[in-house]
């Protein structure tokens, strides 16, 4: 059983990470930025960085961290908002986001010392790095892990289903792929756009041992991280696009959207009226 | 690396016979033994790329990703950032148009470092037409920053190519061309370094710049204009980006015509990378090249196609006698 506390932590940390997001939200302005794919992340990333992950703050080069890699790059908000709360750049950072010459772009810049493994942002080529790091840590003979962040638009790729195929095939128990089902991408539903009816069993057909769980419920998410497997896995997190704002929560107007202050100032009292 | 003990003559002219891909093959025997974390990445063409020794010798440093080149390129990507020496290889088409978003963003933009060795490019496999032909190659990665490109006179360049790739600072497309058996153009060894290119007959007259295996038509193209009086410099220009920029110049200001012959399309490739520079200097020289002229031609055998586009020597002097009267 999880301590009571620990999920408390967890949910605290969600809460600074959704105002993190708003922050960014906010500075990146007319630019607009990726708002409701960042916040199906959220409890995901809470979790996954407060409990799971091993990382050494003062040392973020460590040869045995476990590797993060955020391959659906649109939803950096969420990344670079649990990257902050975990020391690895100021708070005051949050407002270079999308800002000439920052460090803190619309998809992440390769980073290492700031925790960000990989440049991403093109779809479907995390999981791919991902598996390329996993093959490294067993011929180095390291026990780190490897986490990769995937869409559900994003499995309109192909080389997500080249890379699914390979994990299996290479015995890659050491890669956990999180899969944030939102159903919803940039233009319109899965269905609507490309059905991925099924997710699940196409992950077992290509031999990935399939955990579904609601991607906001941290026993949940905490129990299939900690779930240990001989094959790959991956992680069917049923998730609300938007989730935490009435206003965005499965309208998917907030994929990409410009945040006002009138909203941003709304969003922060609703965040700060929930428990 | 120990490279004296393989860079002689008698190695120089087996590897002539056995083509470049399987000298790749020899190449990559000879890296196992000399670099450190080394891992050769195929997509299902170990025999093609002539790996099959080195496959049953080093299982451990070869990985087989299937015909997937997009995952090729993502997982080359992955091992190199934890500091392996990667070299990846396919046919060039796979090798570079397939994936060209990944070696984009993986080796480009995010600099992950590997060895890209393209198998069969230009003309070779003109029989089984041009889904297997690769004519574009060098144009479409030229314009694709923290990538160079080189493209091997024969077999023994080949060798030195690889090696050389391992030990540079960025990402390496090694283009190979040619079919099983390479006409030499070193005998011996001799200095070979990405970027820099080597003047393998020094010509008062016209300069003439050749990559790949046109580099001995280029060769040929020579002798039949010496018959006609006309002394041409004759360049390996293996490296087409970076391009040696300062040879260019140097050539410009001593030659009344400048010349490029390369197996690929003549936009984007050697030609394209010569007159970059040429549009640089004040007063330069008159420029004809020679190339596969932006389009898809019946197949055929490769020797049948590099006649159909001119790629022979008799062909290429006519055509700079021709100009150089024009003058």
């Amino acid at each position: 059983m999880v301590e009571q506390s620990e999920i408390i932590k967890i949910k605290q940390l969600s809460k600074k990470m959704r105002e993190n997001i708003l922050t960014m939200s906010l500075a990146a302005g007319v630019s607009s930025s990726h708002f409701g794919g960042s916040l199906s992340t959220v409890e995901l990333l809470a979790t996954l960085y407060n409990n799971v992950l091993k990382f050494d703050i003062a040392n973020p080069l460590w040869d045995d961290r476990d590797r993060f890699i955020l391959s659906k790059g649109h939803a950096c908000l969420g990344y670079y908002s649990v990257l902050c709360e975990k020391g690895f750049f100021a708070k005051e950072d949050l407002n270079l986001f999308e800002k000439n010459g920052s460090f803190l772009l619309g998809h992440p810049v390769i980073n290492k010392k700031k925790g960000i493994e990989f440049s991403n942002g093109s779809l479907g080529m995390g999981l791919a790095l991902g598996i390329g790091v996993a093959i490294a840590a067993k011929k180095n003979k390291k026990n780190y892990r490897v986490f990769v962040l995937i869409g559900d638009g994003e499995c309109n790729e192909g080389s997500i289903w080249e890379a699914a195929m390979s994990a299996a095939h290479f015995k890659l128990k050491n890669v956990t792929a999180i899969l944030d089902n939102n159903n919803l991408q940039q233009t319109g539903s899965n269905d609507d756009i490309m059905s991925t009816k099924d997710l699940a069993n196409k992950w077992r057909s290509f031999n990935w041992d399939v955990q579904e769980i609601n991607g906001h419920n941290i026993p949940e998410i905490l129990a299939a991280l900690n779930h240990v497997s001989e094959k790959p896995k991956l992680i069917l997190a049923k998730t609300i696009k938007g989730k935490g704002f009435s206003f965005s929560e499965n309208n998917n107007n907030w994929h990409h959207n410009i945040m006002t202050k009138k909203q941003y100032d709304e969003a922060i009292k609703e965040l700060n009226e929930q428990k | 690396m120990n490279k004296n003990k393989i860079f002689n003559k008698a190695n120089f002219k087996i590897w002539s016979r056995l083509g470049m891909r399987a000298t790749f093959g020899v190449a990559a025997l000879e890296l196992s033994n000399n670099v450190d974390k080394l891992m050769i990445l195929t997509g299902d063409v170990s025999t093609s790329a002539g790996l099959d020794r080195f496959k049953k010798k080093f299982p451990d440093k070869y990985l087989d990703v299937g015909i997937a080149e997009q995952n090729l390129i993502g997982i080359g990507a992955g091992l190199a950032s934890e500091g392996f020496n990667v070299i990846t290889t396919t046919f060039a088409p796979f090798q570079t148009m397939r994936c060209c978003e990944q070696i984009k963003v993986n080796l480009g933009y995010m600099k992950q470092k590997i060895c890209m060795v393209g198998l069969a490019s230009g003309l070779a496999l003109g029989t089984l037409g041009y889904t297997h032909c690769c004519i574009e190659d060098v144009g479409i990665l030229r314009s694709i920053p923290n990538l160079s490109i080189v493209a091997p006179a024969d077999s023994a360049e080949t060798v030195k190519a690889v090696m050389a790739s391992i030990e540079y600072n960025n990402s390496v497309y090694i283009r190979l061309t040619g079919d099983a058996s390479i006409n030499q153009v070193y005998e011996d060894d001799y200095d070979f370094k990405i970027g820099k290119s080597i003047t393998l007959k020094n010509g008062k007259d016209i300069s003439i710049f050749a990559s790949g295996t046109m580099v001995k038509v280029a060769l040929d193209c020579s002798r039949i204009l010496s018959q006609n009086n006309i002394d041409a410099e004759i360049v390996n220009m293996h490296t087409i980006k970076p391009i040696d920029i300062q040879k260019v110049n140097e050539s410009a200001k001593s030659s009344k015509l400048i010349v490029s012959i390369e197996e690929h399309n003549v936009i984007g490739g050697l030609r394209s990378g010569i007159a970059e520079c040429l549009a640089d200097i004040k007063g330069s020289p008159r420029f004809i090249f020679f190339g596969i002229n932006d389009t898809y031609s019946k197949g055929g055998e490769y020797n049948y196609l590099k006649e159909q586009f001119g790629l022979t020597a008799s062909v290429i002097s006519k055509k700079i006698m021709l100009k150089l009267k024009e003058n």
